[in-house]
């Protein structure tokens, strides 16, 4: 790494390819990307592996820091479907909205959006956290196996269908709770853990706040589900 | 005791001897039945095509003198690494997780000793299947159990699974008994739970959202390595162009034989459509976009003899996947195991009960006891032997009808024994010149109003 400049290195999508974006990430030279007129395009920042810094200037489209590991990818506009699916570690930032199937099957990492989650958040979530600080939309943390998933404003429908050890904190209303999904206590263990979150979500107002904090409920599994016999 | 054939009594063709135990079974369980292995029924299959060799109007190649090569190359029109594989067989993807550490071990061991490639599965990578596999493709399901892209990147394939033959539709399931703490591990659930995986990938739907999934694979893979996308046959015409116009450079077709590690019995018997049926519409697709022989089309669904890898290829294949010949090979169901068998209630040859993970000879277990009667090595040497038959039988059949390479086998070098095989296959039934639904060139029986 010490080879890496200091310096930030920008990267203009109206002149190069993501192709060659991508390139560049998974052998980096520096340590400060600066990513600009993205325009809506696709797997953008997809597959790094390196303690880089990634900001991109614009709406991205699908897979934006898919199967992202170890730096921070961070978005200054909109994600597309699938963003940060499958990641393993580091962190993504979405200042904007996000769409359908954030953080999909994340293994771990934290995925951080400012704005909205679209329907399938945290779909099948594995390990990986994810902080939304507006709402979701339905079906999310859909047979979600492990990770926390917090929402700051309301979950759509059907949250946490066929969820397995997944946690999950909604602060707003839920319309409605999938197959397999309840309201749990909130222990002083599972506090900690959702006002850690916010901290590292830099939501560190809200995190000290009592009150806030309170107003979070718990949902997992009624692991009703986990033995075929007892019920399909 | 005479049998009660012998004693003039009648076996209802319909309600057959497993028909009835189905219904005894339902009605005094109330649970549905759940079983490994592929369809049982009989449905038109390769035994209905025949091979025509050579003679006066086709000379053969000398048998041992004359090359008859055997490679097949995937990728070369994206891939920066295109996969070669010294035969047309490989062996098709099986979890970690349905099949003990030790068989995966062996799949790897005797497909490297023949040059050609074994597939992960519904359940990771293992270290033990990427040290013996010298090729290894690696898939990425629905469930996304144990995806990681540092497996991606040492992988040299990524199969897309869309679905499987067994279960177009369907998805994965292990029960408790399998899910060990290491299978637990691998797929982040509790052990010993009832997993279902999920049927719908995750982040994509429909096909213009594949065409994006797979240049996301090649981004993070850096365009390195081929690209497959494994669909069941159900609608194979328009998968096989929609896999295409999506970027794949395999599209790997498994027919409704196709084995599985547990699936609803009524699944795996009723969905899909036969593995012979599936090749010309994929075929025909690929022809259509120009790009057959291009990319590259993989069947899989009952592949047993190399008269059977011989007819795929014939059909417009250029290569075969095989799940349960190469357990066969390792050592599944075999007679050496006949009294257990009894014990779990099966027999040697009927065997179908993988999801019990009780498996006698250690293959379909996570039992360690049982993983452990399966030596890896011995038994990579029986897949060896196997693959290099298959290989040779299908050499055999291509140098009798004079070919230097299998996948010059073409549609001209068969006939069907079957109206149904010949309408499935658009080959003319044997001894005519007349294919169903097509007028004949003049010379056949029905041309003569015979
Ligand atoms: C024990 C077992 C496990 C399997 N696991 C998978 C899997 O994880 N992923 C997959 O795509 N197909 C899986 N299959 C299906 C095979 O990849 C393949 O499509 C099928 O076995 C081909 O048909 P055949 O068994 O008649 O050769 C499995 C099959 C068997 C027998």
């Amino acid at each position: 790494m010490e080879t890496l400049t200091e310096t930030t290195v920008d990267f203009d999508l109206a002149e190069q390819t993501v192709r060659e974006l991508n390139h560049e990430l998974h052998a980096p030279t520096a340590t400060h990307y600066r990513v600009l007129n993205p325009r809506g395009a696709h797997s953008v920042a997809a597959g790094i592996n390196d303690e880089i810094d990634v900001e991109i200037d614009g709406d991205v489209g699908y897979f934006c820091a898919g199967m992202h590991k170890t730096g921070k990818v961070t978005v200054n506009g909109m994600a597309g479907p699938g963003v940060a699916e499958n990641m393993m570690s580091g962190v993504v930032h979405v200042k904007g909205h996000a769409s359908q199937s954030a953080a999909a099957t994340a293994h771990g990492g934290l995925l951080v959006v400012d704005g909205n989650a679209s329907t399938r958040c945290g779909i099948s979530l594995k390990g990986g956290d994810i902080v939304v600080k507006g709402n979701i939309g339905a079906m999310s943390a859909f047979m979600a196996q492990a990770g926390r998933i917090v929402v700051c404003g309301d979950a759509g429908e059907a949250l946490g269908d066929s969820i397995f050890e997944a946690r999950l904190y909604v602060r707003g209303k839920v319309a409605s709770l999938g197959a397999d999904c309840i309201a749990k206590e909130m222990r002083e263990e599972h506090r900690e853990e959702l006002v850690q979150l916010l901290k590292d979500a830099g939501m560190d107002q809200e995190a000290n706040d009592d009150a806030y904090v309170d107003s979070f409920t718990r949902y997992g599994s009624a692991r009703t589900l986990y033995h075929f016999n007892s019920g399909e | 005791m005479r049998s009660p054939e012998d004693r003039g009594l009648r076996e209802s063709a319909i309600f057959d001897r497993a028909s009835i135990a189905a219904i005894q079974h339902a009605a005094k369980t109330g649970v549905y039945d759940i079983r490994g292995w592929g369809a049982k029924r009989a449905v038109p299959h390769f035994d209905d095509l025949l091979f025509l060799g050579s003679a006066i109007s086709r000379y053969p190649m000398e048998g041992y003198r004359e090359r008859c090569d055997t490679d097949v190359t995937m990728g070369e029109m994206n891939a920066k690494n295109p996969m070669t594989l010294d035969i047309p067989i490989t062996i098709a993807g099986m979890s970690f997780g349905a099949l003990s550490a030790q068989a995966k071990e062996a799949l790897g061991r005797g497909a490297s000793a023949m040059g050609t490639s074994t597939t992960t599965g519904d359940g990771g990578m293992t270290e033990e299947e990427r040290e013996h596999s010298s090729k290894l493709v690696y898939q990425l399901l629905p469930s996304r159990y144990g995806m990681n892209p540092d497996h991606l990147r040492r992988a040299d394939a990524i199969e897309v699974v869309v679905s499987q033959g067994a279960k177009p539709g369907g998805s994965g399931m292990l029960l408790g008994q399998k899910i060990s703490s290491r299978v637990a591990e691998m797929r982040t659930l509790p052990e010993g739970i009832d997993q279902r995986s999920a049927c719908r990938h995750p982040d994509w739907t429909g096909p213009d959202d594949l065409t994006l999934k797979i240049e996301e694979l090649r981004e993070i893979t850096d365009w390195n390595v081929p690209i497959h996308v494994k669909v069941a046959a159900s609608r194979p015409y328009y998968d096989t162009k929609l896999a295409v116009a999506a970027g794949a450079d395999v599209v790997v077709v498994d027919g409704m034989q196709g084995g599985t590690a547990a699936t609803q019995e009524v699944f795996i018997e009723h969905v899909g459509i036969p593995t012979l049926a599936a090749i010309g519409p994929a075929v025909k697709a690929l022809k259509e976009m120009g790009v057959h022989r291009k990319v590259k089309l993989i069947i899989s669904g009952g592949i047993r003899t190399g008269a059977d890898v011989a007819k795929a290829l014939a059909l417009g294949a250029d290569a075969v996947a095989i799940g349960t010949a190469a357990l066969i090979a390792l050592g599944d169901n075999d007679p050496r195991w006949a009294e257990e068998y009894e014990k779990i209630g099966s027999a040697a040859g009927y065997y179908d009960d993988f999801h019990e993970g009780r498996d006698p000879a250690g293959i379909t277990t996570q039992d360690p006891k049982l993983a452990a009667r399966l030596d890896p090595v011995e038994a990579g040497k029986r897949l060896k032997n196997y693959l290099q038959v298959l290989t040779l039988e299908a050499q055999t059949i291509a140098r009798a009808c004079g070919k230097s390479h299998v996948t010059h086998l073409e549609p001209e070098d068969l006939v069907a024994l079957t109206i149904e095989s010949a309408a499935m296959t658009g080959l003319p039934l044997a001894g005519t010149d007349w294919v169903p639904g097509r007028s004949s060139n003049g010379w056949g029986p029905s041309s003569n109003g015979l």
